[in-house]
């Protein structure tokens, strides 16, 4: 009985612990933010990786589930006879909850993952030691041009997955479903409000930046040899994954009280 | 000048550095022999601060590491690693001249370049190897570039993990007359590791003995034949009969 308890109270404490660390992580990156250098070369170059490069799998996820959802909500809304919905909730749907949230995951499958393995490789292979020796800051020349990009492109990831899967709501509803193409299109622009589109935009800049910075943090952290670099990339993964959703809960319920 | 007292460095259970106390003279090259796995990395990458000792001091000119301020310090050194640790994303000479387009020492991009392919001439590359990236070159090649970087920004103090291993005898020739020019022509503090008894004979001015976690014998490369310390004589000898044991 005291074994276990001594087992869990132990996990806490090094749950906190890795908490504590991941916290520390992130003030740091935010604080290097204001300190100079800035490499803007290796910002732009994870602008093109993380967000120019993310747009095929973030607009086929998007406009995938736009059709889907559109299906559902004709299949769901007719058994109370309110197909007429379908273009306002999944306009709304989009929008405030399945753009961002499923645009943050498959960036999380995409980015966290290929930042952890390279920064990992890099700390493996004595590339960040280098670095140091080299004056240069790896935080300042890794970790912030990653997590600053990735910030700053997701929300335009996201806008333009939302406007993707509106269009794939759209051509099911028109093609699929008989919905007039011209009432289709107004009554999802009259449902719509700013509120809508801006708060899924701002999940979408929170999820990018826990996106990088689990990536980040894992890769500094990784272990030695190609067994470490491999539990990083899965740990960031399934950290940036969890992370995202309990944030989106976190972030809805702000945005809905208020 | 560049001073170690009672270093300490522990992994776990595994005891590396059990009392290190070491000087090496400004303007001299100083050879690490000894074992593997006795901790001859270790104990560069500590005076650099990339690993953190547990106990201990570290000087250079009689000021304690740890209260210098990080960035000057680490502007005077250069380091080649036992890996290379060549930075893959980038072509071999953005490499070397990775401190040349940043920070205090930054200069245009065609004298980087330039700088960068002269240092490679010196290390034996031609200049066609400049815009390959490290990943395409042979692990020779890949060493050799390194050094280039290391010595790119002609600092003042150079530490090489293992310069000549790996490459053919002539260019290990070439390799260690080029470590000796550094430290001659340039006036360089030099910290080398080798296994390679013709390099410590040529690139040596002193050498120190690292084994069990503590400096078994140093003095300079001249006495070494005639040290009478058993260890030393084992070791440089190549002999698997001896105090030191084979299996570790
Ligand atoms: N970051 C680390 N974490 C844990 N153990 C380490 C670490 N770095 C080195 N060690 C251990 O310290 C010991 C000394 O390692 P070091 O690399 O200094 O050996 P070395 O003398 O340079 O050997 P070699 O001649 O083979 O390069 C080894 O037992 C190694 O396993
Ligand atoms: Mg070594």
């Amino acid at each position: 009985m005291t074994g276990a308890l001594g087992a869990l109270g132990s996990a806490v404490l090094a749950m906190l612990a890795s908490i504590g660390r991941v916290v520390i992580f992130a003030a740091n990156t935010v604080k290097h933010l204001a300190l100079h250098p800035f490499y803007p070369r290796e910002f732009f170059q994870a602008l093109v990786q993380i967000g120019w490069l993310s747009l095929p799998v973030v607009g086929l996820t998007a406009f995938f589930t736009g059709g889907a959802l559109a299906l559902q909500i004709y299949a769901g809304g007719a058994r109370f006879s309110a197909e007429a919905v379908v273009p306002s909730i999944v306009a709304i749907g989009m929008v405030r909850e399945l753009g961002p949230v499923l645009g943050g995951l498959m960036v999380a499958a995409r980015v966290a993952s290929s930042i952890a393995a390279e920064i990992g490789t890099m700390k493996v292979t004595e590339q960040i030691d280098a670095l140091v020796t080299l004056s240069t800051d790896p935080m300042k020349y890794l970790t912030l041009p990653r997590v600053l990009a990735a910030t700053l492109s997701l929300p335009i990831l996201v806008a333009v997955g939302d406007a993707i899967g509106i269009f794939g709501g759209f051509l099911v509803g028109v093609n699929r479903l008989d919905f007039n193409s011209a009432a289709y299109l107004k009554n999802t622009v009259d449902f719509l409000e700013t509120a809508d589109v801006v708060s899924g935009m701002v999940k979408g800049a929170v999820f990018g930046f826990i996106v990088a910075l689990m990536g980040c943090y894992h890769g500094m952290n990784s272990g030695r040899g190609a067994q470490g670099v491999g539990r990083a990339t899965k740990s960031a993964v399934v950290a940036a994954s969890v992370l995202i959703l309990g944030a989106n809960y976190i972030l809805t319920e702000v945005f809905f009280t208020s | 000048m560049i001073e170690l007292r009672g270093l300490h460095k522990s992994f776990g259970q595994n005891n590396v550095l059990a009392g290190v106390d070491l000087s090496i003279e400004r303007g001299k090259s100083m050879v690490i022999i000894g074992g593997s796995g006795t901790g001859k990395s270790v104990l560069l990458k500590s005076i650099l601060g990339l690993i953190t000792p547990d106990q201990g001091q570290i000087l250079v000119d009689g000021q304690d590491v740890t209260q210098a301020d990080r960035d000057a310090f680490l502007a005077r050194f250069g380091m080649l690693f036992q890996g290379g640790a060549l930075f893959d994303s980038l072509p071999v000479w953005q490499n070397i001249a990775f401190r040349l387009m940043r920070g205090s020492l930054k200069r245009p991009k065609d004298e980087a370049r330039d700088i960068a392919i002269e240092k490679l001439r010196r290390v034996g590359l031609k200049s066609d190897v400049a815009d390959r990236f490290p990943a395409e070159l042979s692990g020779g090649m890949q060493k050799r570039v390194s050094l280039a970087r290391a010595i790119a920004a002609e600092p003042e103090i150079i530490f090489f993990d293992e310069p000549t291993t790996g490459l053919d005898p002539i260019m290990s020739g070439v390799i260690n007359d080029l470590i000796r020019e550094i430290v001659v022509d340039m006036g360089a503090t030099a910290m080398t590791i080798t296994h390679d008894m013709t390099s410590v004979r040529t690139i040596a001015d002193d050498i120190a003995m690292l084994h069990a976690g503590r400096i078994q014998w140093t003095g300079p490369v001249g006495d070494m034949d005639q040290s009478g310390d058993r260890y030393i004589d084992q070791f440089i000898n190549g002999r698997a009969e001896g105090p030191i044991e084979a299996i570790r």
